[in-house]
């Protein structure tokens, strides 16, 4: 099938009238098929390109989203008496309530019971106080009217009978069934704290008596084997409150809070069950309002107290200034509803709460973040108790009426606010607020730290040194090779200056982390004499050059001046460098990084500013050079001849008529390059040491939004509040780059367009 | 003429001669860099001269100490001292100190020391010194006294080193069939066995295990057992030839150790080489580092796997981001029309090649490898479930992101093309009568061609040294297999793969013994920096030339 276009009418005329159409129309329809497919491929390619904004956009934006839970169902209240606690399993099908006769397992959707264990207890003895351990472990103890407390677990098994989830709810008795004893005569328990650890628990009651009483028990196994050992310490604490209502221990079972109604607060020192101590007691009463509940929020640094006027704050010690004793602060409060907090039930992973208050509202509130999630009306009346499923997405609150309201959450990401990625956050364990990045540890309670704020001044703090040193190299460079170089030596610098700009960065970062890192160490004296006596040097030479006789100067031709200077630049630097030893014998007492230390108080990394700023200068310098160059160059030709013609000197054009005419050209060089700083990789990862801190200090390191996402990405777990504050730096370094460039090119195209009408 | 300071700085020409000492420094750091690549790159491969030391210790013992010198350096006394290591002799404000490297890792713990130079006593470059390449713990460094063949001497003295040399021959010829058995044979049955799980896998999923088809597969598996079974025992008969021979050498410190044949490399005397020796012997190596395997967490031997990866990578970026740039960059200039949009569209396509890489990366990460990956597992894999296939880092989706990162280069290298193409051409060809279509294919487009291969280079260069978007999309330090091999269907683009620039950060960076890493790393970088060169050597060459073929347009 030829479709080549007939040469000759005859051949033409030769051919029948119908084939001419046929031919006619296959050519068309090529035509236009050929029109659609590009039309079509191209704009394929173009919405492609705009998808990677989308789809960073997509992972970020369920971030922003904010919680929210709608009701599943409510139901009477299974099984009789008062409820003390309330709890759920891990998939939130099966929830416990336990009475003061029996613990209930019943299923969370209907209310329709599991099953039913009566409380083991001895014969006349009732129960009179209950206490919850760290909600994780489900561990709960009755404290009895002799004095005894029974602890109690309630634990799910899981099992696959037909490739079906079957969840047998189980009670369990870590310290046996029979009850411990609290109270070492036998008063009546009032008030009562539990916590079971690995080896040690810890129970303390409060007795009729108006005693508060110790007892640690420790398993061991016995060297024989086989049979556990219990050994029990007991001890009597020095009660200073009158009637404390609450009594909490710490999971680490360290501290014991002990608080009144009306929020005076004890803290204890339980380390040692033999001779505990009261640390401080303070007030933690706001504005007279009762306290009405105390929880610890998860791993148990943190107190959350809720008020009568329906206020909740967080609590923990801060060490103070000067000294190494702590004392408990508060740290930040929520805004309140005016209708007492009846209780608080700690998220079981995260740094949130769930509060519910006497008329009937539910709030969730996030404490690192430092935002209430949401707010919801469950039912007019009075809500008495809440619990939270261990993942967070179910809670069970009992109101008033003896009802139960069962509701789903959705609420991902609540560790997530402008303050908390941007902002100083006053973390768990700091002695103030800071802005801290630290994603991830070994331990199961930490508190994520997402501060990208010290990401983003390492970002900075990377692309300014870089600056520094490629920014003057680079316009004077443009400047010396588009207006003065000799044509001959400007076409090989110009590929020369490209071939340096396609140099891998990964080459650089490996050279400035391997070679130049070290070599400045050793010659940080020679560095900056390098930097300071070059121009000078340069001088020096072009003066003495002047001094010359005119013969031997015409010799050279004018714009080979860089040519000639090739030789001096490397015997100022070779001097520099080689002096650097006795330099630094000279002036530092022959160790400059102990001088600073001792003199400046600056600390010095091997991988520092100096390194990045040289390196990433190096990779930034052929972009603006080229971008200055072609703008400088292009300035058009009768500017420069008129205002030569007008008897100006060289010198004096450039710098009043070509610069002033280059200026948008040269400041697009600039932001471009800048955009190339801030979001190079390579160079930082391994010039630097990565550590993210904030300090402008020219011997440290830094770690940069681009170098984080490289380190940490691997490692997130897909869809988790990491994985997507990671895809956020990236969003933020897109949009910067982004935004940065579309202003350059945007100056770069109004000052070719002036050019041309010049 | 007055030579006068003030009216000298008042021309300005001190200020062109400052410019132009700009241009000089930035000329001298590229070359100077590649200068520094090239020469610690090319040295690795020479064959060190190997010094014996008689070394003055803290304790005023002498030492002997025999290694290659590595580096050396001028430090301040104070550092030295602050350092708390030995007090310096004389009084110079300078020492010199040497960096030695004295191999022998598995006798003496490290494999590199410092002296200082005012320390040393005596220096001699013994001829019969012998440097041993070993496959474990590094280079072996000492004067061989015997060869043993099961515990039995066969050879001592000067015949010792032939003995040593016929040997080590004979080793190495055992080694190479040991490595095909294992990489080759067994590497296949391996692969069939696990074919043969997930088709048994897939089976049951489809509900088709019907006893006759599970007996097919238990079969098949049976064979390859026997089959295996069989190269399993060849092997303990190669192992157990290979272990037959040995040498003793005295080591620095004068203890006698015995080094089994079957962990050498190869043996040589660096002292007693001729320069032609040497110059064989560089370029053995220059030809094992290209061509070979990495050894010891790929701080030694060749990096050929990653030269593989690193080719394949780019060739399938290639074919990926050709057609869709040159598409992209003809609908831009031919067929859309030219307004405000259009504008915009291309200031949005430039400004995407100033977007950062790791942003690419993050974008492949999450858009190819967890969702189109996760996806196409669940549609055409179930089998491997829960294992992914695709849906993990893989060679696939490093070079779709690639592609995406380095289409910007091709679609504005390729407008460039197109806008230089006088309308006159286009025009012409439209009034003989040719369609839009023709017009293109039959006189644009092949005039367009070398533009479209200018951008196709530098793309491919640029690909080449990215990094830092395929740590996220799948580059691995050491792939287990290459992406092609003999085992159907040939090439598996799931499979992840080694790079050059992710083996230089990854040696450098994260090797435990960096140090002895040091030289490979500059080895691999040069020749990572050659590529590159050449290729944008390639693509300056043909803009150049495509400019004077459009002058001649222009004029003629």
């Amino acid at each position: 099938m030829s479709d080549a276009p007939p040469s000759q009418p005859s051949v033409i005329e030769r051919i029948p009238e119908a084939t001419q159409r046929r031919r006619r129309a296959w050519r068309m329809f090529k035509d236009g098929l050929a029109r659609y497919g590009v039309t079509v491929g191209g704009v394929g390619v173009i919405i492609a390109v705009v998808l990677i904004f989308f789809y960073l956009l997509y992972v970020v934006m369920p971030l922003l989203k904010p919680g929210s839970a709608e009701p599943v169902t409510d139901y009477a209240l299974p099984g009789g008496g008062q409820t003390l606690h309330l709890a759920m399993e891990e998939q939130g099908e099966i929830a416990v309530r336990f009475t003061d006769e029996e613990v209930l397992f019943f299923r969370t959707r209907s209310g329709e019971p599991v099953s039913r264990h009566p409380l083991p207890l001895p014969a006349g003895v009732q129960v009179s106080i209950f206490a919850v351990g760290e909600p994780g472990s489900g561990v709960v103890a009755y404290g009895l009217s002799d004095g005894t407390a029974l602890v109690v677990r309630h634990d799910y098994r899981i099992t696959y009978p037909d490739d079906q989830r079957l969840i047998t709810p189980e009670l369990k008795f870590p310290l046996g069934t029979n009850p411990v004893k609290v109270a070492a005569e036998g008063e009546t328990l009032q008030r009562l704290a539990v916590q079971v650890g690995e080896e040690n628990s810890t129970l303390v009651g409060l007795t009729d008596q108006g005693q508060l009483q110790l007892a640690r028990i420790r398993q061991e196994e016995s060297f024989l084997g086989g049979e556990t050992e219990i050994v029990r310490t007991h001890s009597q604490l020095p009660l200073t409150l009158s009637q404390p209502r609450y009594l909490l221990v710490n999971p680490t079972q360290r501290f014991l809070y002990a608080a009144t109604r009306s929020g005076e607060l004890a803290r204890y020192d339980i380390r040692d069950p033999a001779s505990p101590a009261l640390l401080e007691q303070l007030s933690i009463s706001e504005g007279g309002s009762e306290l009405t509940s105390l929880e610890l929020l998860a791993g148990g640094i943190s107190l959350l107290a809720g008020y009568s006027d329906g206020g909740i704050s967080q609590w923990f010690s801060v060490r103070e200034e000067n000294s190494d004793h702590e004392r408990l602060q508060r740290i930040r409060g929520f805004d309140a509803y005016d209708s007492p907090i009846t209780a608080i039930a700690p998220e079981h992973s995260r740094k949130g709460l769930l509060a519910v208050d006497a008329q009937g509202r539910l709030s969730i509130y996030h404490t690192t973040a430092h935002k209430q999630i949401l707010s919801r009306q469950v039912i007019d009346g009075g809500l008495r108790k809440v619990a939270v499923s261990p993942r967070a997405d179910y809670w069970l609150a009992e109101d008033t009426q003896q009802r139960l309201h069962f509701w789903k959450i959705d609420n991902e990401h609540p560790e997530i606010s402008w303050s908390s990625l941007w902002g100083k956050v006053w973390y768990e364990s700091y002695d103030e607020p800071a802005y801290i990045w630290q994603s991830s540890s070994a331990s199961n309670d930490h508190e994520p730290k997402f501060s990208l704020t010290p990401l983003a001044f390492g970002t900075l703090k990377a692309a300014f040194y870089a600056m520094l040193i490629a920014t003057p190299l680079a316009i004077l460079g443009a400047i010396y090779t588009s207006y003065f170089m000799a044509p001959k030596m400007r076409g090989s610098i110009k590929p020369a200056i490209e071939i340096m700009e396609a140099l891998p960065t990964v080459i650089l970062g490996f050279l400035a982390g391997l070679w130049l890192a070290p070599y400045v160490e050793t010659h940080l004296p020679g560095i900056f004499s390098l930097l300071i006596v070059m121009p000078f040097g340069v001088l020096l030479f072009a003066w003495l050059w002047h001094l010359l006789p005119w013969q031997l100067r015409t010799r050279v031709p004018d714009g080979w001046e860089a040519a000639m200077l090739i030789p001096v630049v490397l015997l100022i630097g070779w001097l520099s460098l080689s002096l650097s030893p006795l330099m630094e014998v000279w002036l530092f007492d022959g160790d400059m990084r102990l001088w600073l230390k001792q003199e400046l108080g600056l600390d010095f990394d091997q991988r520092n500013s100096i390194v990045v700023g040289l390196a990433m200068g190096f990779a930034v310098i052929p972009t603006i050079f080229s971008i200055a160059e072609d703008a400088i160059f292009n300035v058009p030709k009768h500017l420069t001849s008129g205002s030569l013609a007008l008897g100006a000197t060289p010198w004096q054009t450039l710098t009043r008529v070509v610069l002033l005419t280059a200026s948008p050209g040269i400041f697009s060089a600039v932001m471009i390059g800048m955009g190339r700083a801030v979001g190079e990789t390579m160079i930082v990862l391994m010039a630097t040491g990565n550590t993210p801190v904030m300090d402008m200090n020219i011997f440290q390191g830094m770690r940069t939004l681009a170098a984080n996402i490289a380190v940490e990405m691997p490692e997130s777990a897909v869809g988790s509040t990491h994985y997507r504050v990671l895809f956020l730096a990236a969003l933020v370094l897109f949009m910067f780059t982004f935004v940065v460039n579309t202003l350059a090119e945007i100056v770069r195209q109004r000052l070719r367009r002036k050019y041309s009408s010049l | 003429m007055k030579r006068n300071l003030g009216n000298w700085f008042k021309s300005g020409t001190p200020w062109v001669w400052l410019n132009a000492a700009a241009v000089s420094a930035s000329l001298i750091m590229v070359v100077g860099l590649l200068a520094l690549i090239a020469v610690r790159g090319l040295a690795h491969f020479w064959p060190a001269t190997v010094y014996e030391f008689e070394y003055l210790q803290t304790d005023g013992q002498h030492q002997r100490i025999i290694g290659e010198i590595s580096d050396s350096e001028i430090v301040t006394r104070a550092r030295i001292e602050a350092s708390g290591s030995a007090e310096v002799p004389g009084d110079t404000p300078e020492v010199e100190r040497l960096l030695i490297k004295t191999g022998n890792r598995d006798l003496v713990g490290l494999d590199f020391r410092w002296l200082l130079e005012p320390r040393v006593l005596e220096r001699s470059m013994p001829t019969d010194v012998m440097a041993v390449e070993r496959y474990e713990w590094g280079n072996f460094y000492g004067f061989l006294q015997r060869v043993k063949q099961e515990d039995q001497v066969v050879a001592e003295g000067e015949a010792a080193w032939q003995a040593l040399q016929d040997r080590l021959a004979r080793a190495t010829e055992l080694q190479h069939r040991i490595k095909d058995i294992e990489k080759g044979r067994i590497g296949s049955i391996n692969y069939a066995m696990e074919q043969l799980r997930l088709d048994r896998r897939r089976l049951e999923l489809e509900g088709r295990d019907t006893p006759e088809n599970l007996a097919a597969i238990e079969a098949e598996q049976a064979r390859l057992q026997a089959d295996y079974e069989v190269l399993q025992r060849e092997l303990g008969e190669l192992y157990q030839q290979l272990r037959r021979d040995s040498f003793t050498a005295t080591v620095m410190d004068g203890r006698e150790v015995e080094v089994p044949l079957a962990k050498v490399v190869r043996a040589y005397r660096p002292n007693a080489m001729s320069t032609v020796d040497k110059f064989g012997f560089y370029f053995a190596k220059l030809w094992e580092f290209v061509s070979d395997e990495p050894r010891e967490a790929n701080t030694e031997g060749g990096i050929f796997p990653a030269i593989f990866g690193t080719v394949m990578m780019v060739m399938l970026m290639s074919v990926v981001v050709t057609p869709f740039g040159v598409v992209a960059a003809v609908y831009l200039r031919e067929y859309a029309k030219q307004g405000p949009l259009t504008r915009t569209i291309r200031i949005a396509v430039n400004n995407l090649a100033g977007v950062p890489s790791i942003v690419y990366g993050v974008f492949g990460l999450g858009f190819f490898v967890y969702f189109l990956g996760g996806n196409i597992d669940d549609l055409f894999f179930p089998e491997a479930q829960p294992a992914p296939t695709f849906g993990t880092p893989g060679l696939f989706w490093a070079a779709l992101t690639l592609a995406l990162l380095t289409l910007p280069v091709v679609i504005v290298a390729t407008e460039e093309g197109l806008s230089r193409i006088p309308s006159a051409i286009r025009e012409g060809s439209l009034a003989l009568g040719a369609t839009k279509a023709e017009t293109l294919w039959r006189t644009v487009l092949p005039m367009a061609s070398p533009a479209m291969m200018t951008g196709l280079i530098l793309a491919v260069a640029r690909a080449a040294g990215e990094v830092a978007p395929l740590m996220l999309v799948g580059v691995v330090k050491l792939a287990p297999s290459l992406p092609v091999d003999g085992n159907p269907p040939f090439v598996h683009l799931e499979r992840k793969f080694m790079h050059l620039g992710f083996h230089i950060y990854d040696v450098g960076f994260q090797s435990p013994n960096v140090e002895a890493a040091r030289p490979l790393v500059y080895a691999t970088a040069l020749l990572l920096v050659l590529v590159i060169v050449v290729l944008n050597l390639a693509a300056i060459a043909i803009r150049n030339r495509l400019r004077e073929q459009f002058k001649s347009f222009d004029q003629g």
